[in-house]
């Protein structure tokens, strides 16, 4: 059997079968096991996959044989290969991390569910990346999302059960405004394949039902991505889950819905209809600029520190929606940088907010005075977590950053220097924060060295790492972001 | 030895520094050798670098290439090897200084300070030998970081506070003013290398260049130009050794650096000539110097004076570059070794005092030069390297910057230089005049500070008058700075 041809199912496949095995086996030992593996063979694959996509170009997968456009497609080219190693990288990260954190955190025999369930989000964000075909993007967003409104549930805290419930009637609505649009789009085109649409689509585009479907989609997919205001579910929904239930949302599922809108507005409407007749920069930019400056400013006065870098998700959001609103090779290559540099900034950060939880069983500020002389490494990773997301040189962060600045000069947007300024300003306040009362203030009790475990740390500073060597060695981020970003802008209409 | 490898050295030596001083910290006496010991190969180190530089041709060092077209680069020029000589002849001092000031003061935790102060001695060669603006920044910020623990040392309240306006002001200009300044630059020139004759010619309307010379002035807040100075009296709470070294030396300098290389490099000589904001520029620093030295007048605290003498003498280097004559640009070069010198010289005095009588107050001070009459002498000659009276360094500071302002018929100049003149000897010559003549009050110290303590500052002041009396070799090199001329 030829493993390489299926080389663009492998990621979405494996999670997906595996979850039910999980279940069907029991114990959670097992469950983490094959979930272990399943991410490591998608990693493999997705790597694998990229240099496919490098080598022979875009890669046209029909499932099950049956031709596009009838047919479920998958369409892989350079950004939905890069979107795919990113998910299936963080997956290995978390799931290597995971036991002992489920173990402090959700009971023994709601794990084997924690397990499938997220595999079932992995399979779900990977199918979204590599799908080709507008509907299965939505059945996969279901699947991820139905899948994490039931991983949050699990957290320990009770209001996880209502932080819960109020991203599935949040979700349900992008949901089905999602939904809406794309019945919209199929009513004026008669089909679902993204290719397909692109051809069909100028042909119907002054008619105010596509316009209506162009509308429900972005607003649905605006709320997956928690764009301002939209983003009222994230910071409940990242604060009260488990640790690597926040880790892997944050890292992963708003990329993945930011991934969606970037194909939607590029590769199946083009960046004329959107930005040209549709003039989306005029909502997207106001909202994406109030969502970095309250994001940040509201961040700063979190004592609860998940909630505190669930608000910078937010503002970090509203720079990628910036540079993809600006409609030009920097910006857009500096928000697919970002998306995949967020990922290890957050990563890193939620990571080690869950060590720290697990050793001192809170991750309020107001507890961790002196927290860095009793645990240096853990809060040595957080803390260069926070240089990326503030930008500081050296870090993956700053190398977006610059981007973003570039694009912003050559084109002249001047009123958006400060706004993004300003944003860098207010997480270096509320990083400081962080590091003043954990490095500077006199441990209450007895300072001693109490590290948190090796299966911890390792997972956490390995993101850490990554986000130093992304900020020197850029050719696979930065080199795949501006070829997938030049694919996007000259490939679409 | 390759000039490569030169480079790498003088970056990677004072790493290794600090990570072995961390590694020994229980072994106190074979820590402090390693923190003598280390500054003085890296002084080895530097003028092999300088003396391979004039001797051959100039090394470049290219680490990794984070964005594309742009290198982290290392490069050896007149500029930047004199900020390097300066900062690597003053380090060893400065650390016999440190080890004898800390015991004497029975300090904690002197490991993590001695490591900080590696790692800020790291960056600020990092910064001296950058080759372009992207290379520049990341140091600026990575000495901004390494120093801050430095500043908060104590750990006190106060100290905290100072710290917050240390790193806001400082990140708040960097990150809000100097990042997007240079990512104009990269936006308009294509490049951010160092170049002789600048690169910004005609490459951007003067109106924006307008602009984008005032980011860089403001954005470079280490040059503390008013009104980004807050964070330089603020850093006063530091223990003296700190003070000396990193904010007489190490991070101001690194200020007028960056400015003197944004000014000669970036934007060229020529190109400035005909700009307006040249003059605007002209303006804030004269501004800076007599505001600064009026504030020194009303300070009673010995180390705040000091920190606003020092902001007042930084605007020397700036008004240098901006009275636009060759001989006061190297005036500027010139200043920011005599400063150097003069005023770690100062510092260290101030500590001296404060080792060996706990007085910080001017109005304390009556009659201690009788009882430590070498810290006084010494201090003596620092003032008057900062006045600019013979036989001190500043006096060639000054002399630069008249003949300079003379030949480009720069009246406004002229009379800057000379009321500040003014008012640096009225606030310094009293507390020379209090401590030789005044009736002692209080407690005398017992007599001088321990020698660990009071050596580095004789040696410091020496240096002084010695570059007063011999100033040929750093000429030379500044000759070689284009724009420059004597």
């Amino acid at each position: 059997m030829n493993w390489d041809a299926h080389l663009a199912v492998y990621a979405v496949v494996l999670p997906l079968l595996t979850a039910p095995l999980c279940v069907l086996f029991g114990g959670r030992r097992l469950a983490w096991l094959l979930s272990l593996t399943a991410a490591l063979l998608g990693l493999l694959s997705s790597i694998g996959l990229l240099y496919q996509v490098h080598q022979s170009g875009e890669i046209h997968y029909a499932l099950g044989g049956w031709p596009a456009p009838w047919g479920i497609e998958y369409r892989v080219d350079l950004l939905s290969a890069f979107m795919l190693l990113l998910i299936s990288s963080i997956a290995t990260v978390v799931f290597s991390y995971a036991p002992r954190s489920v173990d402090a955190e959700v009971g023994p025999n709601r794990q084997v569910g924690l397990y499938a369930g997220m595999l079932l989000v992995y399979a779900g964000l990977s199918g979204i990346a590599v799908t080709g075909d507008v509907f299965n993007a939505f059945v996969f967003l279901e699947i991820a999302s139905l899948a994490s409104y039931a991983l949050i549930s699990l957290g320990s805290d009770r209001r996880a059960l209502t932080a819960a419930f109020q991203y599935l009637v949040m979700g349900s609505l992008g949901a089905t405004f999602i939904l809406i649009g794309i019945g919209f789009l199929y009513m004026m085109t008669g089909t679902l394949n993204f290719s397909d649409l692109a051809l069909r689509l100028p042909a119907v585009a002054g008619a105010s039902t596509t316009q209506a479907g162009f509308a429900f989609l972005t607003v649905g997919l605006a709320l997956k991505v928690a764009m301002f205001p939209l983003h009222l579910w994230l910071p409940n929904a990242y604060s009260h889950a488990p640790t690597i239930v926040s880790t892997f949302l944050a890292a992963t599922s708003t990329k993945i819905a930011a991934y969606l809108l970037v194909r939607v507005i590029f590769s199946v409407f083009g960046s004329e209809f959107t930005f040209g007749q549709m003039s989306l920069h005029h909502i997207l930019l106001p909202l994406a600029s109030v969502a970095v400056i309250s994001g940040s400013l509201v961040a700063v006065f979190q004592d609860d520190l998940k909630r505190m870098f669930a608000y910078s998700s937010v503002a970090q959001i509203g720079y990628i929606l910036i540079g993809i609103s600006l409609n030009n090779h920097e910006g857009l290559t500096a928000s697919i940088l970002h998306l995949f540099n967020h990922a290890l900034m957050k990563g890193a950060v939620f990571l080690a907010l869950g060590a720290i939880a697990w050793r001192i069983g809170s991750v309020r500020l107001s507890d961790m005075a002196g927290l860095g002389r009793r645990m240096p490494w853990t809060l040595g990773a957080l803390i260069i977590g926070g240089l990326s997301l503030i930008g500081v040189p050296l870090t993956a962060g700053f190398i977006n950053k610059w981007y973003l600045l570039d694009a912003l000069l050559l084109h002249d947007w001047w009123l958006l220097l400060p706004i993004i300024a300003l944003g860098s300003l207010l997480a270096v306040v509320y990083l400081w924060r962080v590091i003043e009362v954990s490095c500077f203030r006199p441990c209450p009790t007895d300072c001693q060295r109490t590290e948190a475990p090796a299966s911890l740390l390792l997972p956490t500073w390995g993101l850490a790492f990554a986000n130093l060597y992304f900020g020197i060695d850029t050719r696979l981020t930065l080199g795949n972001a501006e070829a997938a970003a030049t694919v996007l802008l000259g490939g679409a209409r | 030895m390759s000039g490569q490898f030169l480079i790498g050295a003088t970056l990677i030596l004072p790493l290794l520094g600090a990570g072995l001083i961390l590694l020994l910290r229980r072994h106190a006496g074979v820590r402090d050798a390693l923190v003598l010991l280390v500054p003085l190969v890296l002084l080895a180190v530097v003028l092999q670098l300088a003396q391979h530089h004039q001797q051959e041709t100039p090394s470049e060092l290219i680490l990794a290439t984070p964005i594309p077209g742009l290198d982290l680069v290392f490069l050896t020029e007149p500029l930047g090897l004199l900020f390097a000589s300066v900062a690597a002849l003053l380090w060893p001092v400065a650390a016999l200084y440190s080890i004898g000031y800390l015991r004497a003061n029975n300090t904690f935790r002197q490991s993590r300070f001695h490591a900080f102060f590696a790692l800020a001695i790291a960056s600020a060669m990092g910064l001296a030998l950058a080759g372009n603006l992207l290379t520049l920044f990341v140091f600026y910020e990575l000495l901004t970081l390494s120093t801050y623990p430095l500043v908060v040392h104590n750990g006190d309240r106060k100290s905290l506070c100072a710290g917050r306006t240390y790193l806001g002001v400082l990140l708040l200009s960097s990150l809000g003013l100097l990042l997007p300044a240079i990512v104009w630059t990269w936006a308009a020139a294509d490049t951010l290398t160092f170049t002789p004759g600048g690169i910004l010619q005609g490459k951007l309307p003067d109106s924006q260049l307008t602009i984008l010379l005032l980011l860089f002035l403001f954005g470079i807040g280490k040059a503390a130009l008013m009104p980004i100075h807050r964070w330089l009296p603020a850093a006063m709470v530091a223990p003296t050794p700190v003070s000396a070294l990193l904010h007489a030396v190490a991070v101001v300098k690194a200020g007028v650096f960056s400015v003197l290389k944004v000014a000669v490099y970036v934007f060229g000589t020529d190109l400035l000539g005909e700009l307006d904001v040249s003059h605007w520029a002209f303006g804030i620093a004269a501004f800076t110097t007599l505001s600064a030295s009026v504030i020194a007048l009303r300070q009673d605290n010995l180390k705040r004076r000091l920190a606003y003498s020092t902001i007042g003498q930084l605007a020397y280097v700036a008004l240098g570059v901006f009275i636009l004559a060759p001989l006061s640009l190297t005036a500027a070069a010139f200043h920011v070794a005599a400063h150097a010198f003069g005023k770690i010289t100062l510092f260290f005095a101030a500590g001296a005092i404060y080792t060996a009588s706990h007085k910080t107050e001017i109005s304390q001070l009556g009659g201690i030069g009788r009882r430590m009459p070498w810290t006084l002498a010494a201090f003596s000659v620092g003032a008057a390297s900062m006045i600019g009276i013979p036989p001190a360094a500043g006096f060639l500071t000054k002399w630069y910057l008249l003949l300079g302002a003379w030949q480009s018929e720069h009246l406004a100049a002229i009379l800057v230089i000379t009321i500040s003149t003014l008012l640096n000897t009225a606030y310094f010559v009293p507390i020379i005049y209090t401590a030789w003549f005044g009736k002692a009050i209080g407690q005398p110290p017992p007599g001088e500070a321990p020698p660990m303590v009071v050596i580095p500052l004789v040696l410091t002041a020496g240096l002084s008058v010695l570059l007063f009396f011999v100033p040929g070799p750093l000429i030379q090199l500044i000759d070689l700075i284009p724009g420059t001329q004597t």
